[in-house]
Parts: structure tokens; sequence; C-alpha cells
């Protein structure tokens, strides 16, 4: 039974979501389960924040080895979540300013939004522009000319790194829109360094990744089916559970 | 001097990058960009649009890539105000709410006009919705099955822009900005693909390449990475030279020059990299 309902509603809510694109009676049914989906998704937050508790629960209840952190994101979680929800500093909307509640959340200046913008966006931002310094050191140590594909791919790095900036007009811009080899054919401006990248974007990245696509559609689509019919119930969790 | 090479203390590279690119940022160096076909397309599906057409503009994407895709989005929301363009936002990112704040305060401080006291009848915020792909799919069928309301709880059928609104297979133009997942791939596989829709869409430079095959049935046009959005800068200053004296509206061109530098640092570094990886071989210790 346990596995059972969960195969059947599945397999149903799958195979109307399917029939959608064909039978125009299923679209109405289809909506309706990608509304409820979508409910079920917004519950996902709550499952989602109750297992950080958990998880953090666990790490300072065992002293495990970073256990401070694991204590500063319960402090942070409480605190975000109790400015949110009292909507600390957030005045009254207009239209109800008898409910000292009515305010929208993210009202700017409000306890909220302050720590919205001066503390998530600075960390966020800061995490990410972070790679800058991890790539260059990685170009420094790792990128070698070990053998011939590393050297075609340091090569074709070089092309789009130079060929995305101003620096492709400097290097090559001055190249002539002239034939190399008698009329017609390739011309130097062809070797310009942003018609270079462009070329590799076009003419292989593009092809390369519309051969993964196909084949990564091909595959989901089989596995899809496998799970609608039940032949793959790894996702119901181990038979032992059963 | 191979020696001092090998042994170099990485912290100076960290310091060499940091010079780089502040520098360029610091002195606010800006290079002239020519918009590729690419850019040229988004902006024509912007551009040849009637004045006053309804457009979708879904900002799926947080403060970490704000600094590649803001101007991008600035962008979008600039042109679609030049063309005194209906804006419907929306985001399927729950920190996108304030991004799609920041091009709402464009609207009202650079196009008081035009949008200004002007909301619900020019432009509407439906704000997030949970469900990813799933929320992508109701929109473009039943609209009001996934938000009945707007971010301030106002019933939809009680907004000019929304009334008669069923889904958004009835806007003219869907323009998504987008960091990852849920973002502009679901926007193509669940939304324009299978309805036609036309759309446009910014992203970062690692999502291009899986964006790029989508090119030019399923997508219009494509932004990538801030190349992208100072091409786009560019062509809207080109068609619109007023723009040119707004320094907000060249956010992507003035950060082309840190990625200039940045990016010379790069091959310098993959370059020095290897001549002490050859210099080894050579004394047989790599």
């Amino acid at each position: 039974m346990k596995r059972t309902v969960p195969l059947l509603i599945s397999a149903v809510t799958g195979f109307v979501l399917i029939g959608t694109a064909f039978i125009p009676m299923f679209e109405e049914w289809g909506n309706d389960a990608m509304a409820w989906f979508n409910l079920l998704a917004a519950f996902a937050f709550i499952l989602g924040g109750g297992n950080l508790l958990k998880m953090q629960l666990q790490k300072i209840s065992a002293q495990q080895a970073g256990w401070g952190y694991a204590a500063v994101t319960l402090i942070a979680f409480f605190v975000t979540l109790f400015v949110g929800l009292a909507k600390v500093g957030v005045h009254p909307n207009a239209k109800f300013p008898e409910y000292s509640w009515s305010g929208n959340y993210l009202e700017e200046g409000g306890a909220f939004w302050w720590f919205f913008e001066y503390i998530f966006t600075p960390l966020s931002a800061t995490m990410f522009a972070l790679l800058a310094f991890y790539i260059s050191s990685a170009a420094f140590r790792a990128f070698r000319a070990k053998n011939t594909e590393a050297t075609i791919l340091l090569i074709i790095a070089v092309i789009v790194l130079l060929g995305r900036t101003y620096a492709s007009e400097w290097l090559t811009g001055g190249f002539p829109n002239e034939p190399i080899f008698g009329e017609g054919g390739i011309t130097y401006s062809d070797f310009k360094l942003d018609h270079l990248s462009q070329i590799i974007m076009d003419d292989f990245t593009t092809p390369g990744m519309r051969a993964i696509k196909i084949g990564i559609a091909l595959g989901v689509a089989s596995t899809s089916l496998k799970v609608l019919l039940g032949v793959d119930r790894s996702y119901l969790g181990s038979d032992q559970e059963a | 001097m191979l020696k001092i090479l090998q042994n170099l203390d990485r912290r100076w590279i960290f310091l060499t990058m940091f010079v780089a690119v502040s520098v360029p940022l610091i002195m606010g160096t800006t290079f002239p960009e020519t918009p590729s076909d690419q850019v040229l397309a988004v902006f024509d599906a912007v551009d040849n649009l009637p004045d006053g057409s309804n457009i979708v503009m879904a900002l799926d994407y947080d403060p970490a890539s704000a600094g590649e895709l803001q101007p991008m989005a600035s962008a979008f929301t600039r042109h679609c105000a030049l063309k005194k363009h209906n804006i419907y936002f929306m985001t399927l990112w729950p920190q996108g709410i304030n991004m799609i704040q920041g091009s709402i305060d464009i609207l009202n401080d650079e196009y008081p006009e035009t949008y200004k006291g002007k909301y619900g009848t020019k432009y509407v915020n439906l704000g997030f919705r949970a469900g990813n792909e799933g929320v992508i799919k109701l929109v473009v069928e039943d609209l009001k099955k996934s938000y009945t309301t707007d971010i301030h709880g106002t019933n939809l059928d009680n907004i000019p822009l929304t009334k008669n609104l069923k889904n958004i297979q009835q806007v003219d133009l869907l323009a998504n900005v987008s960091a990852g997942y849920p973002g502009s791939q679901e926007w193509v596989l669940y939304g324009s693909s299978p309805f036609d829709i036309p759309t446009v869409v910014g992203c970062t430079g690692v999502q291009a390449p899986i964006m790029l095959p989508y090119i030019p049935d399923q997508l219009t046009g494509i932004l990538a990475a801030i190349k992208g959005a100072a091409e786009y800068e560019q062509a809207i200053i080109n068609h619109y030279p007023d723009l040119a004296e707004n320094p907000k509206a060249k956010e992507g061109l003035i950060r082309m020059g840190p990625q200039l530098v940045a990016h010379v640092l790069l091959i310098s570094l993959i370059v020095l990299g290897n001549v002490i990886y050859f210099m080894e071989r050579r004394q047989g210790t790599a």
C-alpha cells in the first residue's frame, strides 16, 4: 500500500500531463495537476526549513567539528524568520492603517529589507566574486598544455577570452577585408579574434550542445516512462521500506 | 627565477586580480561595443513592437548573479520604457522579488511621465510563486490558476492589465533574465516553444552554450553574459542617443573594462604557468 498509492498517483498524473499535449479534454486536468504540484512545492519550503533545523541541531548536540557555524546558521535563520513574519519596521498599508501588520514585509526601510539589502546581497555578491580569484590561481597552476587535447583547449580558451573583449579589436581590428589567396575565399578579417570566437560558438559549441541535448531528452523520456510504468521504483526508496 | 615562480604565493595572484579588476572599475574605463547579430535580434524584438505592447519580464536571478545580470534587466526595462510598453513582472526565484523592485524603481525614477502612479495600468508586479517549471506551465495556459493576486494581494481581476489576461500566450513578448534553474531553458521548454511565444533571454556566460541551440526557432535572441549586456546597451544608445547622458544606462559597458583586464591577466597567468611547466620539463622535474 505504501508503494502502490504513490505509484498510482505518479502514473495517473504523468499520463494526464502527457495527454495534455494530444487530447484537449486533458488540458484542464493537467492544469489542475500543475496547481497541486505548485502547492506542494510551496510546502517544500517548510520541509526545507525543518530539515535545516534538524541537521544543524544534530551538529550542535553532537559537538561536531564546526558546530559553531551551525549555531550561527540557526541564529540567522530564526532572526530572519522573525523579522519577516513579524514585519519589524514595516508601516501599515495605507488602505488599512488600523491593522499594524497590513504592510508589505519587503517595504523599503523595514528590517527584512535592510537584512536583504545590507547583509544578504553583499554576502552573496562576495561569495560569487571570489570565483575570479580562485580561477586566476587555477589558471596559473592547473591549465597546462600537457597533451594535444589540453593544448587545443588552451588555444580555444585564449581565443574566446580575448574575442569576448575589446582586446580583439586592439590585436586584430586592423586585419583587412581582402582575400588571402586570389579572388573570393578566406579573407584576412576572417581571422579577427571576435570572428574566430563566434565561429567556435556557432560551429562547434552549438552543434555539440544540440547533440548532448537530444541525448539527454531521449534519456529523460525513457527514464520517465520507466517511472510512470512502475518499472523504476527507486524514487520511492529502497525495497526494505516497502 | 624559476624557483621563485614555482613557489609563488597565490596571494600575490589574488592581489594582482584585485588590482586588475578594481582599477578600470574606479576609473570607469569604457570601450566602444558593436552589437552582434544575436543582440540586434533582441533589440529588434523589443523595438519593432508597436508602442504600448504587452511584455512579460521574468527576472529569475538573485544578488549573487546581479553583477552579471542586473545590467541586462535594467537595459530591458529602459528599452521597454522608451517604447512605453506595458510590463508584467514575475519571478520563479524567491530573491527575484528584490530584483524586480530594482526595475520598478527605474520605471518610476527615470520615466515618471509614463509609469509613475500607473501601477496596474502600465506595469504590474506578480511577484514570486513556488513550483519552478510548474508555474510556467500554468501561466502559459491559465495564469489565474497560478497567480490569483499580485504581490500586494490585489486580485488580478481588479487590475486593469490582468483583468482580461487569460494566459501569457496573449502577450507580445516574453523577456527572461536568468541565472540558472529555473530560468531561461525552462521558459523555452514549457513556454515559448510549445506555444510559439516570441521570447528573448539574457543569461550568464556559463548558460550561454546551453541556450544557443534554441536560436533562432525557439528563441528570438540572446544576451550572453556582461558582453551581451554591454552590446545591448550600446544598441539602445545608438537608437536613442539621449540615453547616453544617463550613466546608469551604461552599467554593462563600464563592466567591460574590468572584464578586458581580467581576461588579459588570466591569459598571462596561463602563459606564465605553461612557461614554468616547460622549463620544469626541460630540467626533468615536471
